[in-house]
């Protein structure tokens, strides 16, 4: 039950059926949405990318949510660099399909069972229960694809080599789950797997997080592959592209890397962020992401601050479109639209 | 009936619940002792308790002990023994 099967042509179809009655849906039981979409005169869509787009930062400015308080079951928050906090509102519905649907995701490359799994951060990250930071919540929720949890950093943060090599010890000549943030993995479990000679080849990293700090230490998305590759021989490795305004909802690496792949009940356009038209393959755009996710709050289609490129369509690795993220576009760019609507609302 | 009685051990113990306490009618969530740091550790300690290997649907499933007492099944724990 792959959620990787459809072509273009058939994903939009479905999505456009949809993602249209999402939007009639949380017109009808959102009046902060309601009035945003009078506002922008929008009445309906012929394709998924006439859809009216929320961006992203509005979850921050506003209390958006189709469902009654007394439904509300989980209020996920993230905290921007600025300080400000989105607020996603999910009842018991839309949290189970969040991590349904992310369990089907990724068992696209980990596979039905749950691997013997290395978490690339610290326990200690979980110690208050009540308050995860969202980084705890992150690295929790994919704790669920693994057995076996080894730590591969101590209480300080430093790497714990004792950990790493007593859990390749016992699952090292099996297939084993990694995970963890970028700057983390490379940081802390590169360089010690390098300098001590780790043999990781039976590993499958997945991990997320942006590329930005390890652009500035001059580590590219290739270099990065190659120097695990050569290093550790870790081969398998799956970046992904998500965020809590989507919760569930992740674009995954497909096997011969670089490209991010939509699973089947999302999709992505990208936008040439002056006109607002979509951009071919290879021009570079604000990314919109689209998903049938989010039935408890107005955010199945969304305006990221992000840049991304299509690299194809239905040429790749899975099926529908792929595309690359290349970094956050400038913030004061990206702060007039969210106004307009803050105005509208 | 043993087995449903290891299993309600197993709950109590996991989740870090009274000896006592009925646990037959438990949902994921319904109280702060089954949030989802508690669920990695109930289903590590079934896994041990039963010798079982739970794959990552069924760990997503398990809801409920209810869910749980199916799912075992299906992994060849028999409650009616």
């Amino acid at each position: 039950m792959s959620v990787f099967t459809l072509s273009q042509p058939e994903r939009e179809a479905l999505l456009h059926k949809e993602l249209s009655e999402l939007t009639q849906h949380h017109r009808a039981n959102s009046p902060e949405y309601d009035r945003i979409l009078a506002a922008s005169g929008f009445t309906s869509a012929a394709t998924v990318a006439e859809l009216p787009w929320l961006p992203v930062r509005l979850f921050k400015n506003l209390q958006l949510k189709s469902i009654p308080d007394d439904e509300v079951f989980k209020v996920l928050t993230s905290s921007g660099t600025t300080g400000e906090v989105s607020r996603i509102y999910l009842d018991k519905a839309a949290a189970a399909a969040q991590t349904r649907q992310l369990g089907a995701t990724l068992q696209q490359v980990l596979g039905p069972r749950r691997l013997p799994m290395i978490l690339v951060d610290s326990k200690g990250l979980l110690k208050d229960r009540r308050s995860f930071s969202a980084r705890g919540a992150g690295v929790l929720g994919m704790a669920t694809f693994g057995r076996d949890h080894a730590w591969a950093l101590d209480p300080d943060g430093k790497p714990d080599l004792d950990a790493l090599r007593s859990f390749l010890d016992k699952h090292g000549s099996e297939p084993f789950l990694i995970f963890g943030f970028t700057f983390l993995v490379w940081l802390h479990l590169y360089e010690v797997a390098r300098e001590h000679g780790l043999d990781l080849s039976n590993g499958i990293l997945i991990h997320s997080g942006g590329w930005k700090k390890l652009v500035d230490q001059s580590v590219s998305p290739e270099e990065f592959r190659r120097r695990f590759r050569e290093h550790t021989g870790l081969t398998h490795m799956h970046n992904y592209y998500g965020m809590v305004e989507q919760i569930g909802t992740v674009f995954l690496e497909g096997p011969s890397g670089g490209s991010l792949y939509c699973p089947d009940f999302a999709d992505v356009i990208i936008r040439n962020p002056r006109t607002w038209q979509e951009q071919p393959v290879g021009e570079p755009g604000l990314i919109e992401v689209v998903s049938t996710l989010p039935t408890s709050y107005p955010g199945h289609v969304l305006l990221t601050e992000d840049l991304g490129v299509l690299d194809g369509i239905d040429d790749g690795d899975w099926p529908g479109k792929r595309f690359s993220v290349l970094g956050r576009l400038p913030r004061a760019e990206a702060r007039g639209c969210s106004d307009t609507y803050r105005e509208a609302a | 009936m043993i087995e449903l009685q290891r299993l309600r051990e197993t709950f109590r113990t996991a989740l870090d619940l009274p000896a006592d306490a009925p646990v037959d009618d438990l949902h994921y969530q319904d109280n702060d002792k089954w949030d989802s740091l508690a669920h990695m550790s109930l289903v590590a300690a079934i896994e041990d308790e039963f010798s079982v290997m739970i794959d990552t649907d069924d760990v997503i499933n398990m809801s409920s002990f209810a869910e749980a007492v199916r799912i075992l099944g299906k992994y060849g724990v028999d409650f009616d023994a």
